[in-house]
């Protein structure tokens, strides 16, 4: 039985009238490729912006590795273990490819004011540890070519990739990736996955937002469907397919003549 | 390096010879290039928009301008009973209290505005500016802190040891001005004060500083601490105004409220945008320029009139302001990043945004 990295228990999340989730369940096991779906509005982004800190739930419990975790503050979460992507991409737009991974760093790294004034010895040595770890990350994810670049000139595509690098760089045990493929073409895709797989070779546990059903079908060990900030299914992909409340949440009841609800699948 | 190197030290030897106005202007360049600097780490690094700069110069002047001058033990009697002779605190003690003090005022202004950005953070800063600004021109009174608009003179000059530098004597057999010596000390003063500011731009600070700048919300999630790094920001950058007000102090003999108005906040940051925001060197080169540029006018502006017109046709003074407006526009539409602005590394992609482009692809697709 694989260690359990994160278990969060009954976390609800209420914007004003809006229950944005209620009584969310999730248990990701060491290894993993964790799919969180669901339709719009859905809750997902919520779910991970309180597992990262942001956004503060109303009640819940929350396990990362074994030990108690309270997200209350967005930077504690990098130093235990938890990093993100952004559904839109944030990179540092003004700074290198490079930089970006290398400010990534920065959570486990320790040089203060006066180390970089003084140009001490520890400071030195950990500068030069963070370019080159920043360095073979960059290679590693497979755009070192744009090291010296500006983030916000790398084609969209590498700008995905580039964020995952910088959450890389935190050494995360749980690596959370809020829709990684939105806007990628088919090639890309191909790439991202190949590049997730490889990710989970390192030991990272990975949760995964994801539209692309046939990227999740694929990729995912196990997945839990959202609808209105409740979980409806949970399981193998291949269960949570066939599941008909999730089959009614994404296309509607298959007797109503309303027209399916909108879905960006 | 070495040409520039040389070129400053034999610089106040030539502009002396067209009079000692002119090294006087020198010194005041260099204390413009300290400030300028020390908000670069503010507005150009950590992004924080500060339009109150100038009153951590005045903290840091007005500290060594007690401390070393008679004020203090004229309207305080009990101290005067303690320092018989007086204060007179070596500069060299004072600057580092002004600095830790302008610290500790760039925190307690740092600390309410973390939350702020943009206009509301520019907002507020200006008050901060002015309220302090206003304090030294009001604390004359019950008891008489800072002299009021009046201010305080008989300062102390720079001493080194022994050695005073308002009246040098000879060394090594030649008689240097005071005013070559003060040079000295201050364009010193202002090389370390780039030597600290490179470092700390490429250190894990720095980047954080620039993280912070380009995306808070990203920065946070890094594992970034946002409100210890801004309060940083604050304090460091506070630590160079104060710094060069003592040293402005020193230099003048005298400070009063006049010398930090908002008008002063507002040109050093001038400086830094039209030399090149977040960019060390563009930095310095427009502090040089803006502050060079009254003392240019003030010499060649009636002269060169009254040589073309015969008559005196605009005031220097109001040519002054008139071509700081002029380089501001025509900088800010020809070189919207600086003169010198930090070199941009890579290629740039046909369109403007990468992002916008493919979100324009992603809602087609």
């Amino acid at each position: 039985m694989a260690e359990c990295v994160l278990r969060a228990r009954s976390v609800n999340k209420r914007f004003g009238g809006l229950q944005a989730l209620s009584g969310v369940e999730i248990q990701i096991d060491e290894g993993q490729i964790y799919g969180l779906i669901g339709p719009n509005g859905a809750g997902k982004t919520t779910f991970f912006n309180v597992l990262t800190g942001l956004v503060t739930p109303d009640s819940g419990t929350f396990e990362l590795c074994g030990h108690p975790y309270w997200p209350t503050d967005a930077h504690r979460v990098a130093k235990s273990g938890i990093a993100r992507t952004f559904q839109n991409i944030r990179l540092f737009p003004d700074m290198t490819a490079l930089e970006n991974v290398m400010v990534g760093r920065h959570v486990r790294t320790h040089a203060n004011a006066l180390d970089a004034v003084l140009r001490t010895r520890r400071a030195r040595t950990e500068e030069a540890a963070i370019r080159r770890s920043a360095q073979e990350l960059i290679d590693d994810i497979g755009i070192g070519r744009y090291a010296g670049h500006l983030a916000r000139t790398l084609p969209y595509g590498d700008q995905r990739r580039l964020e995952i690098a910088r959450a890389l760089a935190t050494e995360p045990r749980l690596l959370a990736l809020d829709e990684p493929a939105a806007g990628m073409n088919a090639t890309e895709k191909i790439a991202l996955r190949e590049l997730l797989g490889r990710i989970r070779e390192r030991g990272i546990t990975i949760l995964l937002i994801e539209h692309d059903v046939k990227l999740v079908m694929g990729l995912c060990d196990c997945v839990t469907v959202l609808d209105y900030g409740k979980v409806i299914a949970m399981g193998t992909p291949a269960k949570v397919q066939c599941d008909p409340e999730v089959i009614e949440a994404y296309l509607g009841r298959a007797h109503t003549a309303a027209a399916p609800r909108q879905d960006a699948a | 390096m070495l040409a520039v190197g040389a070129a400053l030290i034999v610089l106040p030897w030539v502009a002396g010879a067209f009079g000692d106005a002119w090294i006087r202007a020198l010194c005041f360049v260099t204390l413009y290039v300290m400030l300028a600097l020390g908000l670069n780490i503010v507005v150009g690094f950590a992004g924080l928009l500060d339009l109150g700069y100038i009153a951590f110069y005045a903290v840091g002047a007005y500290t060594y301008a007690l401390l070393a001058s008679p004020h203090l033990t004229e309207h305080f009697p009990a101290l005067a009973h303690a320092f018989p002779s007086g204060l007179h605190v070596s500069i060299w003690v004072a600057l580092p209290i002004g600095a830790s003090l302008a610290a500790a005022f760039g925190i307690l202004l740092g600390a309410p505005v973390l939350k702020l950005r943009g206009d509301y953070l520019a907002i507020v800063t200006l008050g901060f500016g002015e309220i302090i600004r206003i304090f030294l021109n009001n604390l004359n009174a019950p008891l008489n802190f800072t002299n009021g608009p009046s201010g305080l003179t008989l300062i102390d000059p720079v001493r080194v040891g022994h050695f005073d530098l308002a009246h040098p004597g000879a060394v090594l057999g030649v008689r240097p001005s005071s005013l070559v010596l003060y040079y000295y000390l201050l364009v010193a003063m202002a090389m370390l004060a780039v030597l600290v500011c490179v470092r700390l731009q490429h250190s894990r600070l720095g980047r954080a500083w620039m993280a912070i700048r380009e995306d808070e919300i990203a920065a946070r999630a890094m594992g970034i601490n946002v409100r210890n790094v801004k309060l940083l920001a604050f304090s460091l950058g506070a630590t160079f105004g104060g710094v060069a007000g003592g040293l402005f102090a020193a230099f003048q003999g005298f400070v009063s409220p006049e010398s930090f108005s908002l008008n002063e906040s507002i040109v050093v940051l001038s400086m830094i945008v039209l030399g090149g925001l977040g960019h060390v060197p563009g930095v310095v080169l427009g502090a040089v320029m803006l502050a060079m540029l009254p003392e240019a006018l003030r010499h060649t502006a009636v002269p060169i009139q009254l040589a073309v017109f015969g008559r005196v046709l605009i005031d220097a003074e109001v040519l002054r302001m008139l071509l700081y407006g002029l380089a501001t526009v025509g900088i800010m539409l020809y070189r919207p990043r600086g003169l010198w602005p930090s070199p941009e590394p890579g290629w740039r992609p046909a369109f403007d945004s990468a992002p916008a482009a493919a979100e324009a692809v992603s809602r087609n697709g």
